[in-house]
């Protein structure tokens, strides 16, 4: 079997066991894994730019919330049916990546992360701001009736469900497949040696602010697939928690793997939720467990995986 | 510009604050020939390539390449023109392997081609003698193997001009040698710029030689010429012992 035949088995694998799982489990993980898939997402879309290309964002939330209020707020205020408005919130993400990477790619390193973070904080003030249409920190619900799409109803546990998971299969083979192209293999080697990779001759510039497109296009999505499957959407989502929230679930599942960001959100998802049914100081179980994570595996779970035991993995 | 030459330069000059590394350089590159650029450290070597290339932005000058005037093309537009460059410090993409080293580099020309990326790699590693390690990671590999994996990446660009800087820089005597013969086996085939301390790699593979010194062209001419120039006999050859 070779590498590509394993890692689409890897990938079909994956897919498969989440697919099965719903038939398996108790209710109550059916529904976690729904939000699971979803984050998932965009940790896939943070992974790409981190992981991939080694830029480290610190504003991603912008990204999602673009896609969730581009949603949101198109079916709130101009009763948009559920799928024009999941393209408004594609594109808004789009546009919203496409000028802050036009604008944070100028700087690099520690720089672009406070740029970003910067970006994020003032995009998450201009949603306080405008409170009047976006109801600020409280938020607003989308109707139970407006979340339907091609006669699926998408409030419904199983619909739902098989909805997160196809949009996690398509993001997850399409970022598997696209990180092996040769677009995806100049972006890990911008990762490696930028410098190296300007001096054979490809632009660099164009390639990352391309990786930020893209990267927050996946985010935005996630962003606007939350608001639609679970009905809500609010500026929580677009503060500071919700930049380093992918990059925790990336560094623990492991940057730079196709698998590690579902993996991170699993970890982080389940670890919050069962040290918060031991001890109301759940905040404190779960941050042992990350430091020890990052010291004993600083690659990440599958990144340690990947260079313990299965080197084919992508 | 006339069609013996493949690169000129008029006028180059580098400044750093008051500091001048490269005073008004006028510079004739022949094609097809293997130039040899040679000078005491610090003798603005590298930031003159530097500047060929475009990693150095020039303080004023012109640089052409086949009579195009190329002054404001960016590195990676230079690049794409047929110059190849390798680093004086290694740089290699030290986590991928070997093969993904050389295709990144054969990729850029031809593209989505994965055969014939694979066989330019293939070729190019065998030119250089690192075929059985193409799965290796870059970064496992003694310095020697990685100034060869770097040479192994010009090569696959098929430059039409391709810029050494101290290529044979901690190789072994037996890699000298081997990369003496390699780019002997390239003369013809592409013009080559070699920034180079060892002398005796200059003699054996260069057919002309320009000396800097102090950021100005001191002479330049065949081996023969620079070997009898009392000037640079002064200025360098008579402060090294393996002239």
């Amino acid at each position: 079997m070779t590498d590509t035949q394993r890692s689409q088995g890897l990938h079909l694998g994956v897919i498969a066991l989440l697919a099965a799982a719903f038939f398996i489990l108790p209710t109550y993980h059916v529904g976690n894994l729904s939000r699971i898939m979803v984050l998932a997402i965009y940790a896939i879309g943070y992974n790409f730019l981190f992981g991939y290309t080694g830029l480290l964002s610190l504003g991603h939330a912008l990204f999602f919330a673009a896609g969730m209020y581009g949603l949101g707020l198109s079916m709130e205020l101009f009763d948009l049916s559920a799928a024009p408005a999941l393209i408004v919130g594609l594109a808004s993400a789009l546009v919203v990546s496409a000028v802050i990477g036009f604008l944070a790619l100028r700087t690099s390193g520690v720089s672009f992360m406070i740029v970003t973070l910067m970006f994020a904080q003032a995009g998450y003030l201009t949603i306080l701001y405008f409170g009047s249409y976006t109801r600020g920190d409280e938020g607003f619900v989308i109707p139970q009736a407006d979340r339907a799409m091609f006669g699926f109803d998408l409030s419904n546990d199983t619909t739902r469900y098989f909805a997160a998971l196809l949009l996690f299969s398509i993001c997850f083979l399409a970022v598997a497949r696209l990180v092996q192209s040769p677009f995806g293999r100049t972006l890990i080697a911008i990762r490696e040696n930028e410098e190296r990779a300007r001096m054979l001759g490809y632009n660099t510039v164009s390639h990352k602010l391309k990786a930020v497109i893209i990267s927050g296009t996946i985010s935005g999505l996630a962003g606007a697939a939350y608001a639609l499957l679970f009905g809500y959407a609010g500026a929580t989502f677009a503060t500071v928690q919700y930049s380093i929230f992918p990059l925790l679930w990336v560094l623990l599942g492991g940057a730079g793997t196709t698998i590690g960001p579902l993996i991170g959100v699993i970890f982080m998802f389940y670890l919050i939720d069962l040290s918060s049914s031991i001890t109301s100081a759940y905040m404190l179980i779960a941050g042992v467990v990350l430091v020890l994570l990052t010291l004993f595996a600083p690659q990440g779970l599958a990144g340690e995986l990947r260079k313990r035991v299965f080197k084919w993995m992508p | 510009m006339d069609a013996m030459n493949i690169l000129s330069t008029k006028g180059l000059t580098k400044a750093y604050g008051g500091i001048k590394a490269n005073t008004d350089i006028d510079f004739v590159l022949p094609r097809g020939k293997t130039m040899a650029l040679i000078g005491p450290n610090g003798a603005g070597k590298s930031t003159f390539v530097g500047m060929l290339c475009g990693r150095i932005p020039a303080t004023s000058g012109d640089v052409f390449f086949e009579g195009q005037n190329i002054n404001a093309l960016a590195a990676h537009q230079r690049i794409s023109l047929g110059i190849a460059y390798t680093f004086q410090i290694t740089s290699v993409f030290a986590g991928l392997s070997l093969h993904e080293n050389v295709a990144l580099a054969a990729r850029r020309r031809l593209g989505t081609d994965t055969a014939a990326v694979n066989a330019k790699v293939a070729d190019v590693l065998a030119r250089v003698g690192l075929t059985e390690r193409t799965d290796q990671i870059a970064g496992d590999l003694s310095y020697g193997h990685q100034r060869l994996l770097e040479i192994a990446m010009g090569l696959a660009q098929d430059p039409r001009l391709f810029i050494l800087d101290e290529p044979t820089q901690g190789l072994a005597d037996s890699e000298v040698a081997d990369f003496i013969a390699l780019i002997n086996a390239l003369a013809g085939e592409t013009t080559i710029l070699l920034i180079e301390h060892n002398m005796h790699v200059v003699m054996q593979t260069a057919a002309y030689i320009t000396v800097l010194n102090g950021g100005e062209i001191l002479a330049a001419g065949t081996p023969d010429e620079i070997h009898a120039n009392e000037a640079v006999q002064a200025a360098y050859l008579g402060t090294t012992t393996n002239a």
